[in-house]
């Protein structure tokens, strides 16, 4: 007879006893790996998800609520009118704006901030331009949502070749794309969870049906559906909580190299910025959104629930077949 | 204790288009009382295993009424089964042993699915091991023993956990005659102890030498019950 090959016998129970042998039923390479890939996705889709409630939030709360005007030659007398001291083409813009009551607010945009606005286009050499530059106004509306066609006719009027913008359209259409965008990224959080929770449940299956004879001679012991379910769901709860922390592992740097990526859109208006300093830990926490970093310790435990509760349903639907 | 009434027993169809399975176990009816012993006896295909499988709640009834350590098993939900097979030893033919647990976490099963403490798991599974002569073997896998160890190991996990009813299915089949009159010691003396034994055997002299009423079915039928 051969030896018993038991490495350090001992009776008492280890705590993590595997009386189905789940270990091997449930591998611990394939189904971690396969959760890793879907908390990998998740992660992204939830990162897009907040990048676009943030481009909605911005693009609507800025620019959305203002028109732009704009008047070439400002500094030129404007036409001479029949009841008023003579006034140059701004200053007749600027009154007219003044008594108009759809106007709630008008700024003019000072130099540095139109040189802000070439600087796309034209770099730092938008600062000495020799070309002169329009004055612009920044008009924010009492109602937003409103026409600005005959505003832009009574301006006009008041200093002709005077230039009414709203972009109140396009960013509504912006605003809806980026709603929409954000509504993919949610829908593809939770397809993604469903996946995840698909992929627990065929790898439970593959194990009942591996360990059938098993779990047919426990059930014969008297053990409880609870009492089966149980041990799948240890098993599959750790394996999945280790793919879900493999996932938020990974997902890290990818998120980090997006957010230096985004970092000149989604910065507030003002000098730009050529990028965050990725060697630096401070700017490395505040790269990401605060959601981010909360979503990422999370993953793990949502991966771990996920596998729970799945595998529980799995297991007890499945013993249902047994008396 | 155990009370058939017109039983019969049909396994499920393989799939809804095959219909209903054919009726294995005809209007089978007897009773055991409590404390009571039993051989089951028949030719093969007899039906003996089902009757075991039966009893021991792997399967329920088809038709009939069966009633087990009062409960009418029929009728009972299905939670209420579990605390019912708990009370219920079984040696099965085949030993039915889990292959990746050694001899001594085999026969603890029961005790740990009943939730008693390692200690007390501790100290009757090693007297138990030890009674049936494998207390040096305790550490070692089903694939390692014999099949007569295999065998005991099955009788130690069926009686450790001191059953109400004890069902055997040939316990003695791999067994040597000592080992199976010593198996027969034990269930004696589990049956003095108030242990309902029925035991399904071919063994002929066995049961000479251990006179006991006995249940007889022929083609899934019950033609004599000796009690």
């Amino acid at each position: 007879m051969a030896p018993s090959t038991a490495p350090a016998p001992t009776l008492l129970r280890p705590r993590d006893a595997d009386e189905l042998g789940l270990r091997r039923a449930l591998g611990d390479r394939m189904l971690p790996l396969l959760v890793a890939a879907m908390a990998f996705l998740a992660i992204l889709a939830l990162a897009g998800a907040l990048a676009a409630a943030q481009l909605a939030g911005r693009w609507q709360g800025g620019a959305g609520s203002t028109i732009t005007v704009q008047v070439p030659r400002a500094d030129a007398p404007a036409p001479p009118a029949a009841d008023g001291p003579s006034q140059t083409r701004l200053d007749r813009v600027l009154a007219a704006l003044k008594i108009d009551s759809s106007v709630a607010d008008v700024r003019q945009l000072g130099q540095a901030e139109l040189a802000d606005m070439l600087r796309p286009w034209l770099g730092t050499a938008g600062e000495t331009l020799s070309v002169p530059l329009p004055a612009v106004l920044a008009v924010r509306l009492v109602h937003p949502e409103q026409d600005v066609s005959a505003l832009a006719e009574r301006l006009d009027a008041a200093s002709p070749g005077t230039l009414t913008e709203s972009s109140g359209l396009w960013v509504r259409r912006l605003a809806a794309l980026a709603r929409s965008l954000q509504a993919c990224a949610w829908l593809a959080l939770l397809m993604v969870s469903l996946v995840a929770g698909a992929v627990v449940m065929v790898a439970t299956r593959a194990g009942l049906a591996a360990r059938r004879e098993s779990i047919e001679i426990i059930h014969g012991l008297g053990a409880t559906d609870g009492y089966i379910a149980g041990r799948f769901a240890r098993r599959a709860t750790t394996l999945a909580a280790i793919g879900g922390l493999t996932g938020a592992v990974a997902s890290l740097p990818v998120l980090l190299v997006l957010a230096v990526l985004a970092a000149p859109f989604t910065e507030a208006s003002g000098p730009a910025r050529p990028g965050l300093d990725m060697a630096s830990p401070m700017a490395l926490l505040h790269a990401l959104p605060l959601a981010l970093w909360v979503a990422l310790p999370c993953l793990p435990l949502a991966s771990a629930l996920l596998g729970f509760i799945t595998t529980q349903a799995t297991v007890r639907q499945w013993l249902r077949q047994l008396p | 204790m155990v009370r058939l009434e017109e039983v019969g027993l049909r396994y499920g169809p393989l799939s809804a288009k095959d219909g209903p399975a054919a009726e294995i176990l005809h209007d089978i009816s007897f009773a055991v009382p409590e404390g009571g012993f039993r051989w089951l006896q028949g030719p093969s295909g007899a039906g003996k295993s089902s009757l075991l499988r039966l009893l021991h709640l792997a399967v329920r009834p088809a038709r009939g009424r069966m009633r087990l350590m009062g409960t009418d098993v029929g009728a009972a939900p299905r939670e209420a089964l579990p605390p019912l097979r708990r009370r219920i030893g079984m040696v099965f033919q085949d030993f039915r042993l889990l292959p990746h647990l050694s001899a001594f976490d085999n026969a603890a099963l029961p005790l740990r699915i009943a939730g008693r403490s390692e200690g007390d798991i501790r100290a009757d599974v090693s007297e138990m091991l030890r009674w049936v002569g494998l207390g040096d073997r305790a550490f070692a896998r089903p694939a390692q023993l014999s099949g007569g160890e295999q065998q005991r190991v099955a009788i130690a996990r069926a009686v450790v956990g001191r059953p109400a009813l004890l069902l055997a299915d040939e316990p003695t089949g791999n067994l040597d005659d000592a080992q199976a009159e010593r198996l027969m010691g034990l269930l004696g003396e589990l049956n003095r102890l108030g242990t309902t034994i029925i035991v399904a055997t071919h063994n002929d002299t066995l049961v000479e030498r251990h006179p006991a009423p006995s249940i007889h079915i022929e083609h899934g039928r019950l033609v004599r019950d000796g009690a």
